[in-house]
This record gives structure tokens, sequence and C-alpha cells, in this order.
């Protein structure tokens, strides 16, 4: 039923970003030609508005979907794993990690960036060196300090990273507007090459963290509980931070930034359907993904033709409507 | 008694001379934090002044580049050099005051918003740094070639898609070089975009398509390694007029987003494609 729901609103999210947008397409010719891509029959559009439709409007769509379930997926699973309401899919350095991997290429090969492979490939690899230094520094307080010192490590990574990032920036003043850009998010310049980089991920990511739904709810009792229940508490940590992390870091490397998606999403589930692992991850995955796309339609229209970067709609729209579902919830409380 | 007072009148006559020919004599350790600035100086023939410029002027090659910024500048960086002109654009982080400080003469010349005040800056510079002739002259050179290659155009007024970035950050018609394509009488597709006034709206990938610009300038081809090959090759961009007609220009970044001398090769680059259409 609540997965219904859930279902419908991705499915409307998606049918609003394919149909709506700076150029007007004509609905009918809209839904038309995407089957006639999707099956390689003849479609209606001109030369000029297939090419929108199909070269730039439904990869951003789809490749907003993939992130948006991604990070919410991601968030949520954090949240269980380290028993932390802040937790978001950045928690463990990846962002910083990711943003200094970017700059570097910026800097230091700026002319393979923003439109080569380079970027998304080193902010890639930046995410997963941050997440992996995070984990070997708090696992070296002992696994007796338990997921705080996972969370201290990764703050304490995370501010190292954009030291060295903010450095790298300054002695390259030019990398500036194009950092920025990165850092706010954007969805501006996909196509499907980018959706083709991240969906192997994104699909595996999702898989292992909604197989693991169920330990998630044991390990919210306690490390120490869920251990007498015969639960290897390390060893889920370890494959559900994985599995969460490699997603993030591929979701930042096409993508940028976009905050919020992480904490919005798995926490207004909770108050709307509870916090069993159970539901709340399938629902952050179709939840999350709707969010984001009808985030982004409201990046390419509502300045329309000009741009907003998506990273600001999510935080504008996302924060107020969080706000709001805190005050009704305890109210029914 | 009255010979002496003569000799130090006489004296103090020649000091407070000297001291005044001194100050109106054209400073010849000239330090150069604006890129424009420095292609002017070089230009109008004050380079021999000119003993360090910042990092990011890389033009004329023959400039004393230094690792000075102009956008973090350092007050001290720049008194090592004992300037007696700094050139700043703007004044980043105070260091006009700082300078001001240490009895260092500052000029700010800050971005122009038309050719009219590009031309201002370069008289400027030309009465300060004792080049007043030259920098007249080039003046009118610019003048001359800018007049001649707009009138070898056909007055059409043909659609243009500027490009600053890969994810399709644009420049307006208020903006100096959407100034300049306002001289061709072109229409420009960003200036739908700018509800902000900002003059740089991020434009979207769509609206680009359905603008169908019959010309693209690529001034992204140093920072972000764009070419008229791989626009061409942008999924869904074979379409567009301009690459169709095969009128995508790119522009050294450097000439694009400067306002100085070599403006006069940007127009004329401009002039060329459209004399092909």
């Amino acid at each position: 039923m609540r997965l219904a729901a859930a279902a419908v609103f991705l499915a409307a999210a998606l049918l609003t970003g394919v149909l709506v947008g700076p150029v007007d397409l004509g609905a009918l010719d809209v839904v038309h030609a995407t089957f006639a891509h999707v099956f390689g029959l003849h479609s209606p559009l001109s030369g000029s508005d297939d090419a929108i439709l199909w070269q730039l409007r439904l990869p951003r769509v789809v490749l907003g979907a993939l992130v948006g379930g991604t990070l919410a997926a991601a968030g949520a699973a954090y949240q269980g794993v380290f028993r932390n309401p802040l937790a978001d899919p950045y928690l463990l350095g990846a962002a910083a990690g990711a943003g200094l991997g970017a700059t570097l290429v910026a800097a230091y090969a700026p002319d393979t960036s923003l439109a080569g492979d380079l970027l998304p490939i080193s902010a890639f690899v930046g995410a997963g060196i941050a997440v992996v230094a995070a984990y070997v520094l708090g696992r070296s307080a002992g696994a007796a300090a338990g997921p705080a010192a996972l969370v201290l490590a990764g703050v304490t990574i995370a501010s190292f990273f954009t030291a060295l990032q903010i450095f790298v920036q300054q002695q390259h003043v030019e990398t500036v507007q194009e950092v920025y850009s990165w850092l706010l998010g954007r969805l501006s310049t996909a196509g499907w090459r980018e959706v083709g980089i991240i969906a192997p991920y994104a699909a595996a990511s999702w898989l292992i963290l909604l197989g693991h739904r169920r330990l998630l709810d044991v390990l919210a009792v306690g490390d120490d509980e869920a251990a007498a229940l015969g639960v290897n508490v390390a060893r889920v940590r370890l494959f559900v931070v994985v599995a969460a992390t490699i997603a993030t870091a591929a979701a930042v490397a096409v993508s940028g930034l976009i905050a919020f998606v992480g904490i919005i999403v798995p926490h207004t589930i909770r108050l709307l359907v509870g916090g069993s692992y159970r539901l709340l991850l399938p629902l952050s995955v179709l939840v999350g993904a709707g969010f984001l796309v009808f985030a982004d339609v409201i990046a390419r229209t509502v300045m329309s033709p000009a741009e907003l970067p998506i990273g600001v709609v999510t935080a504008f729209f996302g924060a107020p409507f969080f706000a709001v579902v805190l005050r009704t919830s305890r109210r029914h409380a | 008694m009255f010979h002496r007072l003569i000799l130090v009148v006489a004296v103090l006559a020649a000091a407070v001379l000297l001291a005044g020919s001194a100050l109106a004599a054209p400073p010849h350790r000239i330090v150069s934090l604006s890129p424009t600035a420095t292609e002017t100086l070089f230009a109008i023939g004050a380079g021999k002044q000119v003993v360090a410029v910042d990092d990011q002027s890389d033009y004329p090659k023959r400039a004393p580049l230094t690792s000075l910024s102009g956008f973090t500048p350092n007050v001290e960086a720049i008194a090592s050099y004992h300037p007696d002109l700094v050139v700043v654009q703007y004044d980043a982080g105070g260091v006009v005051e700082g300078l001001r400080k240490l009895d260092i003469r500052v000029l700010v010349q800050p971005s122009a918003k038309g050719l009219a005040v590009a031309y201002a800056q370069i008289h400027q510079l030309g009465t300060i740094s004792g080049h007043k002739k030259a920098a007249a002259a080039l003046v009118v050179r610019m003048k001359r070639a800018i007049a001649k290659a707009v009138k070898s155009t056909p007055r059409r007024k043909l659609s243009v898609y500027h490009e600053l970035s890969p994810d399709y950050y644009s420049a307006t018609s208020t903006t100096f070089i959407g100034r300049i394509y306002k001289l061709f009488g072109l229409r420009n597709i960003a200036d739908a975009a700018d509800s902000s006034g900002s003059g740089y709206p991020q434009l979207s990938a769509e609206y680009i398509l359905s603008a169908n610009p019959a010309l693209i300038v690529l001034a992204d081809t140093r920072c972000c390694g764009q070419s008229v090959a791989s626009v061409s090759g942008r999924a869904g961009w074979s379409n567009v007029a301009a690459v169709r007609t095969r009128s995508v220009v790119a522009i050294d970044d450097s000439i694009a987003s400067r306002w100085g001398p070599r403006i006069v090769q940007f127009v004329q680059a401009i002039a060329k494609v459209l004399r092909r259409r």
C-alpha cells in the first residue's frame, strides 16, 4: 500500500519531468516519441525537438531518479548503521574527498575537466580514499569506541580534505567558478553517458542495502544486543557502509554535491510511516528518486530559460517541507 | 649673510623643483595585477617600465610573469618589487588601502562595460605611464579596425550563443562582450534568460537547442578544452543551425574575457564568420 503510493509518486515525478521543460513539446507527442524511441519506431517530433527530448530531457530525468534514489537510500542506511539521525551520505568524508578530486582535475588538467571523463573518475576516487581513510582512522580507536569513533573520524577527514581543496583552489583561482558550479550540484549537462556511469553502482548498492534492511533493524537496538542475537555487527556495518559509499561516490561523480536529499527523504518517511528499515529503505529509493526529479523540474523551469543549481532547490524546498512534516507529526503524536 | 640667505632659498627652490619633477615623472617600476592593463601597457610601449605582472597576465609572452595574484593580492609581496605604480582590476582584500599606506600609487581599472570605457582606460594608462601619444594612436587604430570589420559584414539579424563554460553559462547584451555582438546587430539568445540581471546566466541545454543559434562562439576553449569538434559531437547539437553551417567559432578565452587591444582580433574573427554565411 505504502510502497504503491511511493511508486505512484515516482511515476508522477517521472511523467512531470518528461513533460515539463523550458521548451514545450506537447504532451501527446512526448509520450508517443518516448515509446517510439524505446521500441525503435519513428518519432513524431521534428529533428531538434526529438533531440531535446531524447538527448537532453530523458537522460536528465533518469539520472535525477538514479541519483535521488541512491542518495536517499545511502542516507537512510548511514543513519541506521551509525544510529545517528544527522548522518547523511557525505558523513564519512565522501563529499570532501570528491570535492578535492574534482578540484585537482580542474586545477591541474583543466582542458579535460567538465567535459571529459577525468573529473567524475577523480571525484569517485577522492570520495573512496576519504571514506577508507575515515574508516581506518575510526577503527584504530578500537571496536569498543563504536560508531561514534567512525563519525568523528569522518568529520576529521572531511575537514582535512576540505582544507586541501581550498588550498588548491586558492592556488588556481581560475578554477573557482567551475568548482563552485560543481559543488552546487548539477544535472544540467547530463546525458546517457552519465546514466551509464552511475546505473550499475546504483543498482548494486540498492540490492545490497535492501538485502540488509532486516539486519539494520536489528542493529538499531544497539551493538551488544545485535551481537547477542547472532549478528556480526562489524561485518554488517562494513558491508552497508561500502555499498552506500560506492553508490554515493558514483552519484557525486556525475552530479556534484546535491545536499539535503539524504537527510530529508529518510526522515520524512520515518515521520510518516515509522522507522522500520524493512519499509524505510525501499521507500527511500522510490521517494528519493521522485523528490530529486521534481526538484530538477523546478531547477530547469522556475528561471527558464536560465538554470538554477539543483542543490539550491533541494535545500530551499526540502528544508521547509521537512519543518512542516516535523510539526504535523508532533501534533498527531 | 644676505648671500647665504639667497643660497638657502636657491637650494630650497631647486629641491622643490626636483621633487616636483620627480612627482610628475612617469613611473618606471609598474606592477600590473590586471591582465587587460598588462596587454595595454605593452601595446603602448610602456612594457619596459613594467617590473612584474600577476599570474593571469599571460599575454604578451615577454611580460614579466610572477606568482602575484590579483584575486588574493598580498601587499608585502607586491611591495617587494618596489613599484611606483600598481594597476589593479578591483580592490581585492583591501589591497588599495594597504598600498597607499606604503605611499605606492594605485590605479584601479575595473572591468569595462563597453568599448568607450575600454578606450578611456587605455588613454588613462597612456597619460600616467608617459605614453600619451602612443595610447591615443592605439585607440584610433582599434576604432578604425573595428569599424572596418563591422562594415565588412552583411547586416542580417542572426542569433548568437556565447559560451563561457561547457555547462552553458553565457553572456547577455549588457556585458562587454555582449555589446560587441550588438555592433554586428546580432540577437543574443542569453538575453531572454537573464531575469536576475547578472549578465551571465546559465542557460538550459533545451533552450539553446530550441533557440537554434545561427552563430556559436566558444570562449571556453582554453579553460575547458571545448572545440568546434566537441560541440558538433554533443548529443543533440548536430541539428543546430550554427553547427550545420559550420558557424562555430573557437576563441582564446583570454581574448574574449579581456577588454584590451586584442578585442580587435575578436571582432575580426566574428566578422570573418559572418561574411562567410
